[in-house]
């Protein structure tokens, strides 16, 4: 009971309190540059962040089914779109806090070429993805396949993580030969850091646009404004940026 | 449902079955050894088979992909021998789950072994049997509710196993991709009706499973 009694005075308190607490949805692709923004949010407003990391599609069913979440950062634009429409976003909180970047990435610094001419060759088993079906990454890498006209030859070849994250834990330890992750994740001072990559145009994929939603849960929630607010300053863009993110 | 949904459960059916039979077969003298030895090495032995009990299989997973990778000892082995390598192929989904699921087979096995003592093999002895005779027309037959259940189990646990297969197999349609793979996918592609279709056959079959387990109670028919 007295356990309970804490927990009422804390929701109550939360919202006027100067401390207050977000728990925020991460998409796996953003976890590298979320885990820099975190600490300097938390230094520079005394809030405290809780953050999950993970599938899109995933915290889509966790919300959906009463997750305690606030504000979602997405990998796409179509699931806040469907949050909204479906009420359980804050009308005209969505914004485009990052647009994505996709890699054609092996763990062999000698494997990929500048212009991904490897994908016509022979010489590799497997191609890593994370799933089209679910994952914005997954998708982007079958239009890059696609409008270089491999798409059909390298199908038998596919193998899928279930979101970005394990689609680079797949070509890290070289169980696949390379695959096609976030440049986020293999980013390093500004350039692809270990193995070889190609940072591939945006011409060949539709944009990876990822937004960030205010959850009907954290409406009320003053810290989780803030939070968001703080993603559109000159400081945290920076940061996003670094990590190999457009902006819009 | 439609192909997808029946390959998928075909490929699971077929991967449940072969690692039950290859899981009775390494685990019977596995189970024999533990229950019988006075080795000092039965307690690591037991430990490290019911290691798979405790570990996330995200653990496991990563683990055995490392293992089976083109760096990994097993990988080069696969690779010495000729046939390639074993993430994200049928025969590597028949490894991991055979490691995943050897404690739910080994166990009851030795359990059984354990409880039939050393009376009836003392018998058997003194009746001239051989030690391999022993085993097969006394140990064996005695120990059959366990085998039952080891079987029953081993087969539900790997049809239930998700974490290992996501990672070593790498959700390849009619390959890899196995029904609690399929079940997450769906579940994750807001495609909520074939996921309960799935999900709710899941159900049914757990149940019917546990179900012949209890009533097939190993207890009881010793009685009888």
């Amino acid at each position: 009971m007295k356990r309970l009694g804490y927990l009422l005075l804390a929701l109550f308190a939360l919202p006027s309190a100067d401390a207050g607490e977000v728990q925020v949805a991460v998409a796996a692709n953003f976890t590298g540059p979320m885990q820099v923004l975190a600490t300097l949010f938390e230094r520079d407003s005394g809030h405290q962040l809780k953050l999950s990391y993970g599938a899109t599609g995933k915290f889509y069913a966790q919300i959906k089914n009463g997750a305690p979440f606030e504000v979602l950062l997405a990998a796409d634009d179509q699931t806040p779109a469907r949050l909204l429409a479906e009420g359980s976003g804050v009308a005209g909180s969505n914004f485009i806090y990052a647009i994505g970047k996709l890699v054609l990435w092996s763990s062999d610094p000698q494997r990929v070429d500048g212009s991904g001419e490897i994908l016509k060759k022979d010489g590799f088993r497997h191609v890593a993805i994370a799933n089209p079906k679910t994952a914005p990454y997954g998708r982007a890498a079958i239009e890059t396949m696609s409008k270089m006209g491999v798409a059909e030859r390298l199908a038998p070849r596919l193998v899928q993580g279930e979101n970005i994250a394990q689609t680079h834990q797949f070509i890290a330890t070289g169980a696949a030969e390379l695959g096609f992750v976030a440049y986020s994740q293999v980013i390093k001072n500004g350039r692809i850091g270990a193995g070889s990559g190609w940072l591939i145009p945006p011409h060949f994929y539709s944009p990876i646009r990822q937004e960030a939603l205010l959850l009907a849960r954290g409406k009320n929630n003053a810290a989780a404004s803030e939070l968001l607010a703080y993603l559109k300053s000159a400081k945290a863009q920076a940061v996003i940026e670094s990590f190999g993110y457009a902006l819009p | 449902m439609d192909s997808a949904d029946l390959n998928a459960l075909w490929l699971t059916l077929k991967l449940a079955s072969i690692v039950t039979a290859l899981l009775l077969l390494i685990g019977t003298p596995i189970a024999w050894w533990l229950a019988r030895t006075q080795s000092a090495w039965k307690g690591a032995v037991g430990a490290i088979v019911a290691l798979p009990l405790v570990l996330p299989p995200t653990v496991l997973g990563f683990y055995l992909l490392l293992a089976m990778g083109p760096h990994g000892p097993l990988g080069r082995f696969t690779e010495w021998l000729g046939i390639g390598l074993l993430p994200f192929t049928f025969p590597g989904l028949v490894i991991a789950s055979v490691f995943y699921s050897l404690p739910f087979v080994v166990q009851p096995i030795q359990n059984a072994f354990e409880a039939i003592g050393e009376r009836p093999l003392e018998v058997a002895a003194t009746l001239r049997a051989s030690p391999w005779d022993t085993f097969w027309s006394v140990a064996v037959p005695l120990a059959r509710p366990g085998f039952l259940s080891g079987a029953i189990l081993g087969f539900a646990h790997t049809v239930g196993e998700f974490g290992i297969v996501l990672m070593i197999g790498g959700n390849i349609p009619d390959k890899t991709r196995v029904v609690s793979v399929l079940i997450y996918d769906h579940v994750e592609a807001m495609e909520y009706p074939q996921a309960h279709w799935l999900s709710g056959g899941m159900v049914i079959f757990s149940f019917v499973v546990l179900l012949a387990l209890y009533t097939f109670n190993p207890a009881r028919r010793r009685e009888g």
